[in-house]
């Protein structure tokens, strides 16, 4: 199991646009991957719903976990994602 | 089916007149009380995950037949209906027992809810969940999906409320008016209304009543729908509506009297959509951006990252056009769940506006930091003003924060009687004022807004109230400031003279209505608008007031009013 932490580089946090993004690119992975906020508990990264209803904002830390061939990279191409401000692209 | 010849009153959101057969949209089906307990969960996900793919497909195939700007909706809706967070709540319930629709139900109220809760644009996704959950409920009780019945022939469809889906891929040709009994003006079925020319009146109490087949002429300016009009009314409302068209055909560009006194002409917004929509407008900017939008609803006060780049995008939508954004307005009636300072015996009376911002110094910090760096990102004509100011001292509070904060104009609200009585001091510290017409009139005459029974009290053609606009327009002229109204009086085609006479030298209104203005305003010279003014603030009670200035009027101002 591949786990990464990193922080929300958007903006506007991983809201509309950005999380559809976020949410395109978990499910291309290929693998059950989970994003939780520090303390929650996990969502599925292949949901819009979850990870909305999330509400991470700007500078929010959040934990990613995935399972599966390929997980490790995987988890860095989100994380890479992630630390872009998707809002501004 | 002939109904009795009566008037609903509702707003108008999408101008325009059409006159049609009611089609009454079924509400839709909710979840089955009475359904059995779900024994086979496996077969109960298996068919309720069929109902949804059916659902989000149907959707999609709609996708091809509307127009381009309908499409985001739809595929946004489909991608709902077919989210994993989604499927999964529901089969954890089917799992545990619970009956398909009664799952689905509740399945998605916990997002909704989760969604209301953080307001905003999550908040508005809410109506997106609910249109998926009673697609779905109707499939699953065998039942067409909700919305609106195949039209065979024109007509005026009349709803509880239109999922955007569902006015997004409305066929023009066939929908000649729409009717709500629920919305507002900056729903999405308002908006997308507009943007498709469908006239539309929403908020319209009684409108669920009216049988299928009810002949309605459905005014979406005034907000009037007329039941079972005779065919002498029919023929008098379309050559109207023409004459209305042919009158407001060449009103474009920036206004001005008829003899070239200028007036800018600006829109009233309130959240980040709206101001992409009326961008796309012809206005001249925004008179009046509200804030509230960003704070109500939310569970912590937003950071100055996210303000500076929600202002950023507001201030870019609409170019080197000007954009007067008011500091937050929020008080004991609009509650904070970050900023209570506790219930309130009279919360209009109470800390509000701008005494809010001075009891929670941060809040007003934030936002002042944001929007002096979202100017300083745009370099756009950016102008920000105080709600709520009363004294001296607030205004030079206000002015020393926001000045030095970067911002270029600094300005005021003008809606408490005290400052219009003393505008010439508060008018030597500020850039500019607005008059607040509806406050204004709330405080000058001493009636709630909110209170239907003084709505005569509460006319803003009160000579009291003129008199007022009348007092704070001479303090901004003493100091060569500016002053505008930004409130429902400005777009009102004839009261519109007589606040230009009085002195004013922007109106900021719906978007909708700046056409009947601006070219209400090219009939009449200054002149004749300052003899208005005269007439009104001199006339004894509203009536004569309205009177005396429609007695001077050029009488094809009338095809506006």
């Amino acid at each position: 199991m591949a786990t990464r932490t990193v922080k929300i580089a958007s903006s506007v946090g991983l809201h509309a646009r950005p999380a559809a993004l976020f949410v395109q690119a978990a499910s291309a992975t290929g693998l059950a991957v989970t994003i939780a906020k520090e303390g929650g508990a996990p969502v599925d990264a292949r949901s819009i719903l979850g990870v909305m209803a999330l509400g991470a904002k700007h500078e929010d830390a959040v934990t990613l976990e995935a399972t599966g061939e390929g997980d490790e990279a995987a988890l860095d191409t989100l994380v890479e994602l992630l630390s872009r401000d998707l809002d501004k692209e | 089916m002939t109904q009795a010849h009566a008037v609903l009153h509702g707003i108008g959101v999408s101008a325009g007149m059409a006159i049609g057969n009611v089609v009454q949209v079924p509400p839709a089906a909710p979840f089955s009380p009475d359904e059995p307990a779900t024994t086979d969960s496996a077969s109960a996900i298996e068919k309720v995950h069929k109902a949804l793919e059916q659902v989000a497909s149907g959707l999609e195939a709609r996708m091809a037949t509307v127009p381009e700007h309908a499409r985001a909706v739809l595929e946004a809706t489909a991608m709902m209906a077919r989210d994993p967070g989604l499927t999964g709540a529901i089969d954890t319930r089917l799992t545990s027992g619970t009956g398909v629709t009664r799952a689905v139900h509740d399945a998605v109220e916990e997002f909704a809810t989760m969604f209301a809760n953080l307001g905003g644009y999550m908040a508005e996704r809410v109506t997106d969940l609910h249109d998926v959950r009673d697609r779905t409920i109707s499939r699953l009780l065998g039942r067409e999906e909700p919305g609106v019945p195949k039209l065979t022939s024109p007509a005026v469809i009349v709803a509880h409320d239109l999922a955007p889906a569902e006015t997004a891929a409305m066929d023009k040709k066939l929908v000649l008016g729409i009717i709500t009994a629920a919305g507002g003006p900056t729903s999405h079925t308002a908006i997308l209304a507009a943007q498709l020319g469908i006239p539309a009146v929403v908020k319209t109490s009684g409108a669920l009543e009216l049988p299928n087949g009810t002949v309605v002429a459905v005014n979406g300016s005034t907000g009037e729908v007329i039941i079972s009009p005779s065919q002498v009314e029919q023929d008098e409302l379309l050559e109207r509506a023409e004459r209305r068209a042919a009158a407001l055909k060449d009103s474009h560009g920036s206004g001005a009297t008829k003899d070239g006194h200028a007036v800018a002409l600006l829109a009233n917004i309130g959240t980040l959509d709206d101001a992409k929509a009326a961008a796309a407008q012809d206005v001249e900017g925004s008179g009046l951006f509200r804030t509230e939008f960003l704070f109500l609803g939310q569970s912590s006060a937003p950071t100055v990252a996210e303000q500076t780049a929600i202002y950023t995008e507001v201030l870019r939508s609409f170019g080197d056009r000007r954009v007067v954004i008011r500091t937050l307005d929020a008080g004991a009636d609009k509650p904070l769940s970050f900023a209570n300072l506790g219930e309130e015996e009279n919360p209009a009376l109470g800390r509000r506006g701008i005494r809010l911002g001075f009891a929670i110094p941060q809040l007003l910090e934030d936002q002042l930091a944001a929007l002096g760096a979202a100017h300083r990102e745009t370099d756009a004509d950016l102008r920000v003003m105080a709600p709520m100011i009363a004294t001296c001292e607030e205004a030079e509070q206000f002015a020393e924060s926001a000045r030095a904060a970067g911002l270029p104009s600094v300005g005021i609200m003008i809606e408490v009687p005290a400052a219009a009585l003393r505008s010439q001091d508060l008018l030597a510290i500020v850039d500019f004022a607005s008059i607040g017409t509806n406050d204004l009139s709330q405080y000058t005459m001493a009636a709630d807004r909110m209170e239907g029974e003084l709505a005569n009290l509460l006319d803003p053609w009160q000579p009291a109230v003129l008199q007022l606009i009348q007092h704070s327009c001479a303090g901004g002229q003493t100091n060569d400031k500016k002053v505008g109204v930004c409130g429902e009086a400005g777009g009102d085609p004839l009261l519109a003279l007589v606040l230009v006479g009085l002195g004013v030298s922007s109106l900021s209104m719906a978007p909708g209505k700046v056409p009947a203005v601006r070219a209400s305003l090219g009939m009449h010279t200054l002149e004749l608008c300052q003899q208005m003014a005269s007439a009104a603030v001199g006339a004894r009670t509203a009536t004569d007031a309205r009177q005396a200035v429609l007695d001077l009027a050029d009488q094809e101002l009338n095809v506006l009013l």
